[in-house]
Protein backbone atom coordinates (compact mmCIF):
# COMPACT_ATOMS: atom_id res chain seq x y z
CA UNK A 1 0.00 0.00 0.00
CA UNK A 2 2.68 2.21 0.79
CA UNK A 3 4.52 1.69 -2.66
CA UNK A 4 1.05 2.06 -3.90
CA UNK A 5 0.73 5.62 -2.48
CA UNK A 6 4.13 6.13 -3.31
CA UNK A 7 3.79 5.83 -7.09
CA UNK A 8 1.11 7.93 -7.04
CA UNK A 9 2.08 10.87 -5.52
CA UNK A 10 5.50 10.26 -8.04
CA UNK A 11 3.07 10.17 -11.10
CA UNK A 12 0.94 13.64 -9.92
CA UNK A 13 4.07 15.28 -9.77
CA UNK A 14 5.72 14.11 -12.84
CA UNK A 15 2.08 15.41 -14.15
CA UNK A 16 2.64 18.76 -12.63
CA UNK A 17 6.59 19.01 -13.45
CA UNK A 18 7.45 22.65 -14.01
CA UNK A 19 8.58 22.48 -18.06
CA UNK A 20 10.03 26.02 -18.30
CA UNK A 21 14.03 26.81 -18.09
CA UNK A 22 15.03 26.84 -14.57
CA UNK A 23 18.59 29.14 -13.19
CA UNK A 24 21.34 27.34 -13.30
CA UNK A 25 23.11 28.61 -9.86
CA UNK A 26 26.64 29.89 -10.18
CA UNK A 27 28.64 29.66 -6.88
CA UNK A 28 28.42 33.44 -7.19
CA UNK A 29 24.91 33.46 -7.08
CA UNK A 30 24.19 30.98 -5.11
CA UNK A 31 23.09 32.98 -1.87
CA UNK A 32 20.91 34.82 -3.99
CA UNK A 33 18.83 31.91 -5.10
CA UNK A 34 19.16 30.31 -1.20
CA UNK A 35 17.76 34.12 -0.17
CA UNK A 36 14.92 33.36 -2.54
CA UNK A 37 13.91 29.99 -1.52
CA UNK A 38 13.15 31.66 2.17
CA UNK A 39 11.40 34.26 0.04
CA UNK A 40 13.78 36.81 0.72
CA UNK A 41 15.01 39.34 -1.61
CA UNK A 42 19.01 39.17 -0.94
CA UNK A 43 21.25 41.66 -3.17
CA UNK A 44 25.07 42.53 -3.03
CA UNK A 45 26.14 46.27 -1.71
CA UNK A 46 28.99 48.42 -2.32
CA UNK A 47 31.01 48.75 0.84
CA UNK A 48 32.60 51.66 -0.67
CA UNK A 49 29.44 53.25 -2.28
CA UNK A 50 26.67 51.68 -0.62
CA UNK A 51 25.32 51.25 -4.07
CA UNK A 52 23.04 48.13 -4.98
CA UNK A 53 24.17 45.46 -7.64
CA UNK A 54 22.01 43.43 -9.12
CA UNK A 55 22.71 40.29 -10.72
CA UNK A 56 25.55 38.72 -8.12
CA UNK A 57 29.06 39.57 -9.10
CA UNK A 58 32.74 38.60 -7.82
CA UNK A 59 33.96 41.88 -8.35
CA UNK A 60 31.86 45.61 -7.58
CA UNK A 61 31.23 47.53 -10.88
CA UNK A 62 31.85 50.72 -8.25
CA UNK A 63 35.70 50.36 -8.45
CA UNK A 64 39.00 48.55 -8.30
CA UNK A 65 39.43 49.09 -4.80
CA UNK A 66 36.07 48.31 -3.56
CA UNK A 67 34.27 45.19 -2.22
CA UNK A 68 30.61 43.67 -2.34
CA UNK A 69 28.46 42.55 0.86
CA UNK A 70 25.05 40.32 0.83
CA UNK A 71 22.09 42.01 1.97
CA UNK A 72 18.21 41.91 2.66
CA UNK A 73 15.97 44.65 1.06
CA UNK A 74 12.58 45.54 0.91
CA UNK A 75 11.26 44.19 -2.47
CA UNK A 76 9.93 47.00 -3.44
CA UNK A 77 9.90 48.48 -6.45
CA UNK A 78 8.11 50.30 -9.68
CA UNK A 79 7.41 49.10 -12.98
CA UNK A 80 10.15 50.80 -15.62
CA UNK A 81 9.50 48.85 -18.44
CA UNK A 82 7.39 46.00 -19.94
CA UNK A 83 6.09 44.33 -22.43
CA UNK A 84 2.72 41.95 -22.61
CA UNK A 85 3.46 38.73 -24.83
CA UNK A 86 1.02 38.03 -27.33
CA UNK A 87 2.54 35.60 -28.55
CA UNK A 88 5.36 33.00 -26.49
CA UNK A 89 8.73 33.93 -26.08
CA UNK A 90 9.52 30.57 -26.02
CA UNK A 91 7.83 27.06 -26.40
CA UNK A 92 7.11 26.46 -22.55
CA UNK A 93 5.09 30.01 -22.67
CA UNK A 94 2.85 28.85 -25.27
CA UNK A 95 0.21 28.42 -22.51
CA UNK A 96 0.86 31.54 -20.56
CA UNK A 97 -0.38 34.40 -23.22
CA UNK A 98 -0.68 36.87 -22.34
CA UNK A 99 2.30 37.10 -20.12
CA UNK A 100 3.49 40.35 -18.55
CA UNK A 101 8.59 40.60 -18.93
CA UNK A 102 9.22 43.68 -17.20
CA UNK A 103 12.04 45.29 -16.08
CA UNK A 104 11.31 46.27 -12.37
CA UNK A 105 12.92 49.31 -10.38
CA UNK A 106 13.98 48.50 -7.10
CA UNK A 107 13.73 51.11 -4.12
CA UNK A 108 17.45 50.25 -3.87
CA UNK A 109 18.08 51.02 -7.85
CA UNK A 110 18.91 48.15 -9.53
CA UNK A 111 17.10 46.62 -12.11
CA UNK A 112 15.47 43.08 -12.58
CA UNK A 113 14.06 41.75 -14.93
CA UNK A 114 10.68 39.57 -13.75
CA UNK A 115 6.94 39.00 -14.67
CA UNK A 116 4.49 41.25 -13.48
CA UNK A 117 1.66 38.51 -11.86
CA UNK A 118 -1.39 38.70 -9.83
CA UNK A 119 -2.84 40.77 -12.19
CA UNK A 120 -4.37 41.68 -15.73
CA UNK A 121 -1.71 41.98 -18.30
CA UNK A 122 -3.72 44.95 -19.68
CA UNK A 123 -3.46 47.09 -16.35
CA UNK A 124 0.73 47.05 -16.18
CA UNK A 125 1.85 50.60 -16.56
CA UNK A 126 5.26 52.38 -16.45
CA UNK A 127 5.33 53.75 -12.81
CA UNK A 128 3.14 50.87 -10.91
CA UNK A 129 4.28 50.35 -7.75
CA UNK A 130 5.23 46.37 -7.37
CA UNK A 131 6.09 44.27 -4.59
CA UNK A 132 8.04 40.96 -4.97
CA UNK A 133 6.12 37.40 -4.67
CA UNK A 134 7.73 34.30 -4.07
CA UNK A 135 7.20 31.35 -6.79
CA UNK A 136 8.11 27.63 -5.72
CA UNK A 137 8.72 26.52 -9.17
CA UNK A 138 10.20 23.55 -7.90
CA UNK A 139 11.46 21.95 -4.53
CA UNK A 140 14.54 23.56 -4.87
CA UNK A 141 14.12 26.65 -6.99
CA UNK A 142 11.74 29.88 -5.99
CA UNK A 143 11.60 32.83 -8.96
CA UNK A 144 11.34 36.31 -7.35
CA UNK A 145 8.38 38.03 -8.92
CA UNK A 146 6.83 41.25 -8.65
CA UNK A 147 2.78 42.33 -8.08
CA UNK A 148 1.40 45.21 -8.25
CA UNK A 149 1.13 46.80 -4.62
CA UNK B 1 45.77 57.49 -35.06
CA UNK B 2 42.72 58.12 -37.45
CA UNK B 3 41.99 55.44 -40.14
CA UNK B 4 40.26 58.43 -41.88
CA UNK B 5 41.04 57.51 -45.77
CA UNK B 6 43.36 54.87 -45.18
CA UNK B 7 41.72 51.80 -46.28
CA UNK B 8 39.21 51.08 -48.60
CA UNK B 9 36.16 48.42 -49.12
CA UNK B 10 36.93 46.90 -52.58
CA UNK B 11 35.29 44.17 -53.07
CA UNK B 12 31.43 42.83 -52.06
CA UNK B 13 29.78 39.41 -52.50
CA UNK B 14 26.30 38.42 -50.90
CA UNK B 15 23.53 35.39 -51.13
CA UNK B 16 20.24 36.30 -51.64
CA UNK B 17 18.57 35.96 -48.32
CA UNK B 18 16.63 32.79 -48.28
CA UNK B 19 13.99 31.08 -45.84
CA UNK B 20 16.21 28.04 -45.68
CA UNK B 21 19.46 26.44 -46.82
CA UNK B 22 20.11 23.09 -48.41
CA UNK B 23 22.74 20.49 -48.31
CA UNK B 24 25.02 23.52 -47.22
CA UNK B 25 28.13 23.80 -44.50
CA UNK B 26 28.16 27.34 -42.71
CA UNK B 27 32.18 26.95 -43.71
CA UNK B 28 31.21 26.37 -46.55
CA UNK B 29 28.91 29.37 -47.13
CA UNK B 30 31.61 31.19 -45.38
CA UNK B 31 34.04 30.35 -48.01
CA UNK B 32 32.38 30.93 -51.21
CA UNK B 33 30.93 34.15 -50.24
CA UNK B 34 34.44 35.42 -49.17
CA UNK B 35 36.22 33.53 -52.85
CA UNK B 36 33.22 35.42 -54.62
CA UNK B 37 34.16 38.87 -52.47
CA UNK B 38 37.94 38.73 -53.24
CA UNK B 39 36.57 38.00 -57.42
CA UNK B 40 34.36 40.82 -57.14
CA UNK B 41 38.00 43.15 -56.21
CA UNK B 42 39.31 41.66 -59.16
CA UNK B 43 41.88 40.12 -56.65
CA UNK B 44 44.07 36.97 -56.54
CA UNK B 45 43.67 34.77 -53.21
CA UNK B 46 47.11 35.22 -53.21
CA UNK B 47 47.05 38.56 -52.73
CA UNK B 48 44.63 38.09 -49.53
CA UNK B 49 46.68 37.98 -45.97
CA UNK B 50 43.76 38.65 -43.82
CA UNK B 51 40.93 37.73 -42.49
CA UNK B 52 38.15 37.92 -39.68
CA UNK B 53 35.39 35.36 -39.44
CA UNK B 54 32.79 34.69 -36.62
CA UNK B 55 32.74 31.65 -34.59
CA UNK B 56 29.73 29.54 -36.04
CA UNK B 57 28.74 26.22 -35.15
CA UNK B 58 30.93 23.91 -37.05
CA UNK B 59 33.91 25.74 -35.81
CA UNK B 60 33.31 26.39 -32.13
CA UNK B 61 36.86 27.07 -31.73
CA UNK B 62 40.11 28.17 -34.45
CA UNK B 63 37.45 29.43 -36.80
CA UNK B 64 40.26 31.76 -38.32
CA UNK B 65 42.60 28.68 -39.49
CA UNK B 66 39.69 26.72 -40.25
CA UNK B 67 38.63 29.44 -42.60
CA UNK B 68 42.20 30.44 -44.14
CA UNK B 69 43.03 26.21 -44.24
CA UNK B 70 39.26 25.83 -46.26
CA UNK B 71 40.14 28.67 -48.68
CA UNK B 72 44.00 27.61 -49.17
CA UNK B 73 45.11 31.23 -47.86
CA UNK B 74 47.90 32.00 -45.71
CA UNK B 75 47.17 34.82 -43.20
CA UNK B 76 49.39 37.35 -41.24
CA UNK B 77 46.25 38.41 -39.16
CA UNK B 78 43.15 36.30 -38.70
CA UNK B 79 40.54 37.08 -36.09
CA UNK B 80 37.32 36.58 -34.90
CA UNK B 81 34.69 39.59 -34.29
CA UNK B 82 31.87 38.30 -31.70
CA UNK B 83 29.57 41.35 -31.81
CA UNK B 84 25.85 39.97 -32.91
CA UNK B 85 24.35 42.69 -35.42
CA UNK B 86 27.50 44.63 -35.01
CA UNK B 87 29.90 41.88 -35.88
CA UNK B 88 29.74 42.82 -39.70
CA UNK B 89 30.69 46.76 -38.88
CA UNK B 90 32.86 45.45 -36.38
CA UNK B 91 34.82 43.47 -38.81
CA UNK B 92 35.54 46.42 -41.56
CA UNK B 93 36.62 48.44 -38.39
CA UNK B 94 39.21 45.66 -36.78
CA UNK B 95 40.35 45.09 -40.85
CA UNK B 96 40.67 49.04 -41.48
CA UNK B 97 43.20 48.77 -37.99
CA UNK B 98 44.80 46.26 -38.97
CA UNK B 99 45.58 47.00 -42.30
CA UNK B 100 46.38 50.76 -41.03
CA UNK B 101 48.79 49.23 -38.26
CA UNK B 102 50.59 47.21 -41.52
CA UNK B 103 50.10 43.69 -39.91
CA UNK B 104 48.30 42.68 -42.88
CA UNK B 105 47.74 44.42 -46.52
CA UNK B 106 43.92 43.12 -47.87
CA UNK B 107 41.34 41.48 -45.07
CA UNK B 108 38.38 39.42 -45.96
CA UNK B 109 35.74 39.78 -43.93
CA UNK B 110 32.85 36.67 -44.15
CA UNK B 111 29.74 36.04 -42.75
CA UNK B 112 27.33 33.26 -43.01
CA UNK B 113 24.09 31.88 -41.32
CA UNK B 114 22.82 28.42 -42.66
CA UNK B 115 19.19 27.36 -41.43
CA UNK B 116 18.37 23.87 -42.40
CA UNK B 117 14.33 23.29 -42.78
CA UNK B 118 14.84 20.89 -39.14
CA UNK B 119 15.23 23.30 -36.70
CA UNK B 120 12.36 24.86 -36.56
CA UNK B 121 10.73 22.21 -35.37
CA UNK B 122 11.48 22.78 -31.59
CA UNK B 123 15.51 22.43 -31.33
CA UNK B 124 16.92 20.86 -27.57
CA UNK B 125 17.02 23.28 -25.27
CA UNK B 126 18.92 23.03 -22.48
CA UNK B 127 17.55 23.60 -18.66
CA UNK B 128 18.50 27.13 -18.67
CA UNK B 129 19.55 28.40 -22.14
CA UNK B 130 16.80 29.33 -24.31
CA UNK B 131 18.03 29.39 -27.32
CA UNK B 132 19.00 26.03 -29.25
CA UNK B 133 21.03 24.34 -27.49
CA UNK B 134 24.43 24.54 -30.27
CA UNK B 135 25.93 26.68 -27.34
CA UNK B 136 24.90 26.70 -23.87
CA UNK B 137 24.88 29.80 -22.54
CA UNK B 138 25.88 30.30 -18.73
CA UNK B 139 26.05 33.88 -18.70
CA UNK B 140 23.99 36.16 -15.77
CA UNK B 141 21.68 37.23 -18.51
CA UNK B 142 20.52 33.43 -19.16
CA UNK B 143 20.29 32.35 -15.33
CA UNK B 144 18.33 36.11 -14.67
CA UNK B 145 16.19 36.16 -17.43
CA UNK B 146 15.93 33.32 -19.09
CA UNK B 147 13.38 31.81 -16.40
CA UNK B 148 11.10 34.48 -16.96
CA UNK B 149 10.45 33.64 -20.47
CA UNK B 150 12.97 36.89 -21.56
CA UNK B 151 14.21 34.74 -24.68
CA UNK B 152 15.21 36.21 -27.98
CA UNK B 153 15.29 39.78 -28.47
CA UNK B 154 11.39 40.42 -28.95
CA UNK B 155 10.58 41.48 -25.56
CA UNK B 156 13.96 43.73 -25.33
CA UNK B 157 12.92 45.70 -28.02
CA UNK B 158 9.29 46.53 -26.86
CA UNK B 159 10.26 47.09 -23.52
CA UNK B 160 12.46 49.90 -25.30
CA UNK B 161 9.41 50.54 -27.29
CA UNK B 162 7.14 50.91 -24.29
CA UNK B 163 9.87 53.00 -22.69
CA UNK B 164 10.01 55.38 -25.21
CA UNK B 165 6.65 56.42 -25.95
CA UNK B 166 6.32 57.01 -22.25
CA UNK B 167 9.71 59.46 -21.95
CA UNK B 168 9.07 60.78 -25.03
CA UNK B 169 5.74 60.10 -27.16
CA UNK B 170 5.00 58.29 -30.55
CA UNK B 171 2.27 57.27 -32.76
CA UNK B 172 2.30 53.65 -33.62
CA UNK B 173 1.82 55.10 -37.27
CA UNK B 174 5.61 57.01 -37.33
CA UNK B 175 7.25 53.43 -36.40
CA UNK B 176 4.92 51.97 -39.27
CA UNK B 177 6.04 54.61 -41.64
CA UNK B 178 9.59 53.29 -41.44
CA UNK B 179 8.97 49.67 -42.38
CA UNK B 180 6.91 50.95 -45.54
CA UNK B 181 9.41 52.92 -46.79
CA UNK B 182 11.74 49.94 -46.31
CA UNK B 183 9.38 47.76 -47.80
CA UNK B 184 9.34 50.14 -50.83
CA UNK B 185 13.32 49.67 -51.23
CA UNK B 186 13.28 46.31 -50.86
CA UNK B 187 10.61 46.29 -54.12
CA UNK B 188 13.20 47.76 -56.52
CA UNK B 189 15.77 45.33 -55.22
CA UNK B 190 15.12 41.84 -57.06
CA UNK B 191 17.38 39.87 -54.48
CA UNK B 192 15.19 41.06 -50.84
CA UNK B 193 13.16 38.49 -49.38
CA UNK B 194 9.86 40.61 -49.87
CA UNK B 195 10.74 42.02 -53.14
CA UNK B 196 7.27 42.44 -55.57
CA UNK B 197 5.44 42.59 -51.73
CA UNK B 198 4.49 46.14 -50.88
CA UNK B 199 2.86 47.08 -47.59
CA UNK B 200 0.88 49.92 -46.05
CA UNK B 201 0.94 51.29 -42.86
CA UNK B 202 -2.63 49.86 -42.32
CA UNK B 203 -1.63 46.69 -42.91
CA UNK B 204 1.71 46.90 -40.76
CA UNK B 205 -0.40 48.24 -37.85
CA UNK B 206 -3.06 45.53 -38.49
CA UNK B 207 -1.02 42.93 -38.18
CA UNK B 208 -0.60 40.91 -35.28
CA UNK B 209 1.13 42.43 -32.20
CA UNK B 210 3.92 39.42 -31.32
CA UNK B 211 4.72 41.70 -27.67
CA UNK B 212 3.17 44.84 -26.94
CA UNK B 213 3.24 47.41 -28.86
CA UNK B 214 5.37 45.95 -31.85
CA UNK B 215 2.98 44.30 -34.93
CA UNK B 216 4.70 41.41 -36.80
CA UNK B 217 5.34 43.53 -39.47
CA UNK B 218 8.00 45.38 -37.22
CA UNK B 219 9.91 42.54 -36.09
CA UNK B 220 12.83 40.85 -38.18
CA UNK B 221 12.31 37.50 -40.03
CA UNK B 222 15.16 35.31 -39.54
CA UNK B 223 16.45 33.84 -42.55
CA UNK B 224 19.80 32.56 -44.18
CA UNK B 225 22.19 33.86 -46.20
CA UNK B 226 25.82 34.87 -46.33
CA UNK B 227 27.84 38.51 -46.72
CA UNK B 228 31.65 39.09 -47.15
CA UNK B 229 33.39 41.98 -48.06
CA UNK B 230 37.40 42.73 -49.20
CA UNK B 231 38.83 45.68 -47.13
CA UNK B 232 42.94 47.02 -48.49
CA UNK B 233 44.87 49.88 -48.69
CA UNK B 234 43.69 52.72 -50.20
CA UNK B 235 45.72 52.87 -52.86
CA UNK B 236 45.60 49.48 -53.81
CA UNK B 237 41.69 49.86 -53.69
CA UNK B 238 42.33 52.61 -56.29
CA UNK B 239 43.62 50.40 -58.87
CA UNK B 240 41.26 47.33 -58.64
CA UNK B 241 38.26 46.22 -60.37
CA UNK B 242 35.30 48.81 -58.84
CA UNK B 243 35.89 52.04 -57.87
CA UNK B 244 36.20 51.28 -53.64
CA UNK B 245 34.35 52.61 -50.90
CA UNK B 246 37.03 54.27 -48.89
CA UNK B 247 36.74 53.80 -45.08
CA UNK B 248 36.18 57.72 -43.74
CA UNK B 249 35.36 56.83 -40.01
CA UNK B 250 34.93 54.46 -37.65
CA UNK B 251 33.39 54.72 -33.82
CA UNK B 252 32.53 51.71 -31.01
CA UNK B 253 30.81 51.70 -28.07
CA UNK B 254 29.37 49.04 -25.82
CA UNK B 255 27.52 48.99 -22.18
CA UNK B 256 25.98 46.00 -21.56
CA UNK B 257 25.09 42.50 -22.66
CA UNK B 258 21.39 42.25 -21.38
CA UNK B 259 18.51 45.03 -21.64
CA UNK B 260 17.88 44.88 -17.83
CA UNK B 261 20.64 46.66 -17.36
CA UNK B 262 21.46 48.95 -20.00
CA UNK B 263 22.35 52.49 -18.75
CA UNK B 264 19.43 53.73 -20.16
CA UNK B 265 16.43 52.25 -22.80
CA UNK B 266 16.16 55.09 -24.80
CA UNK B 267 19.42 56.55 -24.73
CA UNK B 268 22.11 53.86 -26.91
CA UNK B 269 25.72 53.62 -27.25
CA UNK B 270 25.28 54.51 -30.84
CA UNK B 271 25.38 58.26 -29.64
CA UNK B 272 29.00 57.54 -28.86
CA UNK B 273 29.61 55.07 -31.83
CA UNK B 274 28.43 57.43 -34.26
CA UNK B 275 30.13 60.56 -32.58
CA UNK B 276 33.42 58.62 -32.79
CA UNK B 277 33.09 57.90 -36.48
CA UNK B 278 31.87 61.23 -37.71
CA UNK B 279 34.95 63.16 -35.89
CA UNK B 280 37.30 60.50 -37.23
CA UNK B 281 35.81 61.20 -41.07
CA UNK B 282 35.27 65.01 -40.34
CA UNK B 283 31.74 64.16 -41.68
CA UNK B 284 28.39 66.61 -40.58
CA UNK B 285 25.36 64.55 -40.61
CA UNK B 286 24.04 66.81 -43.57
CA UNK B 287 26.65 65.49 -45.35
CA UNK B 288 25.20 62.09 -45.53
CA UNK B 289 23.39 60.94 -48.71
CA UNK B 290 22.16 57.35 -47.27
CA UNK B 291 21.96 55.83 -43.76
CA UNK B 292 21.97 51.95 -43.45
CA UNK B 293 21.04 51.12 -40.18
CA UNK B 294 20.70 48.43 -38.50
CA UNK B 295 17.12 47.73 -38.27
CA UNK B 296 15.74 44.45 -36.15
CA UNK B 297 12.71 46.30 -35.27
CA UNK B 298 11.34 49.45 -36.56
CA UNK B 299 12.25 51.22 -33.10
CA UNK B 300 15.36 50.59 -33.43
CA UNK B 301 15.83 52.50 -36.47
CA UNK B 302 13.83 55.42 -34.77
CA UNK B 303 16.46 55.45 -31.84
CA UNK B 304 18.90 54.88 -34.41
CA UNK B 305 18.43 57.86 -36.44
CA UNK B 306 18.14 59.98 -33.11
CA UNK B 307 21.62 58.81 -31.19
CA UNK B 308 23.44 58.76 -34.41
CA UNK B 309 22.55 62.66 -34.39
CA UNK B 310 20.06 63.04 -37.53
CA UNK B 311 17.24 63.55 -35.20
CA UNK B 312 17.24 65.06 -31.90
CA UNK B 313 16.73 62.64 -29.32
CA UNK B 314 12.57 62.52 -28.65
CA UNK B 315 11.75 64.22 -31.88
CA UNK B 316 12.69 60.73 -34.09
CA UNK B 317 8.26 60.28 -34.90
CA UNK B 318 8.45 63.75 -36.28
CA UNK B 319 11.94 63.23 -38.08
CA UNK B 320 10.07 60.26 -39.57
CA UNK B 321 6.48 62.33 -40.29
CA UNK B 322 8.78 65.13 -41.94
CA UNK B 323 11.21 63.30 -44.22
CA UNK B 324 10.66 60.25 -47.33
CA UNK B 325 12.66 57.45 -46.38
CA UNK B 326 12.82 55.79 -49.85
CA UNK B 327 16.12 55.62 -51.62
CA UNK B 328 14.69 58.25 -54.05
CA UNK B 329 13.46 60.43 -51.18
CA UNK B 330 14.98 63.12 -49.11
CA UNK B 331 16.37 60.53 -46.58
CA UNK B 332 17.55 57.82 -48.09
CA UNK B 333 17.19 54.85 -45.35
CA UNK B 334 18.20 50.79 -45.97
CA UNK B 335 17.71 50.99 -49.86
CA UNK B 336 17.92 47.45 -49.71
CA UNK B 337 15.11 47.03 -48.27
CA UNK B 338 17.04 46.97 -44.59
CA UNK B 339 17.00 43.19 -42.87
CA UNK B 340 13.22 44.08 -42.19
CA UNK B 341 12.55 43.44 -46.20
CA UNK B 342 15.80 42.04 -47.61
CA UNK B 343 15.97 39.42 -44.94
CA UNK B 344 17.64 39.31 -41.34
CA UNK B 345 20.23 36.28 -42.52
CA UNK B 346 22.01 36.79 -38.56
CA UNK B 347 25.15 38.22 -38.61
CA UNK B 348 25.50 38.07 -42.60
CA UNK B 349 22.22 40.28 -42.07
CA UNK B 350 24.38 42.85 -40.15
CA UNK B 351 26.91 42.69 -43.21
CA UNK B 352 24.36 43.68 -45.26
CA UNK B 353 24.21 47.08 -44.05
CA UNK B 354 27.98 47.75 -44.99
CA UNK B 355 27.61 46.25 -48.11
CA UNK B 356 24.78 47.96 -49.22
CA UNK B 357 26.44 51.08 -48.24
CA UNK B 358 29.32 49.95 -50.25
CA UNK B 359 26.99 49.84 -53.41
CA UNK B 360 25.89 52.71 -52.79
CA UNK B 361 29.10 54.50 -52.71
CA UNK B 362 30.65 52.24 -55.41
CA UNK B 363 27.28 53.31 -57.76
CA UNK B 364 26.93 49.79 -57.95
CA UNK B 365 22.89 49.30 -56.87
CA UNK B 366 21.19 49.24 -59.75
CA UNK B 367 17.10 49.77 -59.66
CA UNK B 368 17.70 51.55 -56.13
CA UNK B 369 20.94 53.68 -56.65
CA UNK B 370 20.72 57.17 -54.25
CA UNK B 371 21.26 60.25 -56.48
CA UNK B 372 24.80 61.79 -56.26
CA UNK B 373 25.67 59.14 -53.55
CA UNK B 374 29.15 60.12 -51.45
CA UNK B 375 28.94 59.85 -48.53
CA UNK B 376 27.07 56.62 -46.49
CA UNK B 377 26.33 56.79 -42.85
CA UNK B 378 26.66 52.30 -41.30
CA UNK B 379 25.54 51.34 -37.76
CA UNK B 380 25.98 47.64 -36.57
CA UNK B 381 23.95 47.17 -33.27
CA UNK B 382 24.14 43.89 -31.48
CA UNK B 383 22.25 42.07 -29.28
CA UNK B 384 19.52 44.34 -27.31
CA UNK B 385 21.21 47.62 -28.03
CA UNK B 386 24.55 46.14 -26.74
CA UNK B 387 27.41 46.15 -29.21
CA UNK B 388 27.35 49.27 -31.60
CA UNK B 389 29.78 49.89 -34.28
CA UNK B 390 29.24 53.44 -36.58
CA UNK B 391 30.77 53.33 -40.21
CA UNK B 392 31.10 56.10 -42.47
CA UNK B 393 32.19 55.25 -46.01
CA UNK B 394 33.17 57.60 -48.78
CA UNK B 395 33.40 57.91 -52.20
CA UNK B 396 36.31 60.06 -52.04
CA UNK B 397 39.00 59.77 -49.63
Amino acid sequence: MEGDRATETMAAHRAEAYTKPLPEPTVVSQPFWDAAREHRLCLQRSRKTGRYVYYPRAVSPFGVDDELEWVEVAGRGQVYSYTVARRPTAPQWASDVPYVIAIVELEEGPHMMANIVECDPDSVRIGMAVEAVYQDVTPEVTLVQFRPV
Amino acid sequence: MSLRGKTAIAGIAEFRPSRYTEGQTTLGMLATVARDAIADAGMELGEVDGVIVESFAEAPFMAPSTVVEYLGMRARFADVVDLGGATGAGMVSRAAAAIAAGLCSTVVCTTATRRERRTTEGPKRSAQSGFAGRRIDRTPTSEFETPYGAIGANYGYAMIANRYMYEHGLRPEQLAKIAVAQRYNACHNPDALFFGQPITVEEVLSSPVVVDPLHLLEIVMPVAGAAAVVVTGAKRAAKLAHPPAYILGAGEQTTHKSIAFAPSLTDSAIRAAADAAFAMAGVRRKEIDVASVYDCYTITVLISLEDAGFAKKGRGGKFVDDHNLQFDGDFPLNPHGGQLSFGQAGTAGGMSHVTEAARQVMGRAPGRQVKRCELAFVNGNGGIMSDQVSLILGRNR
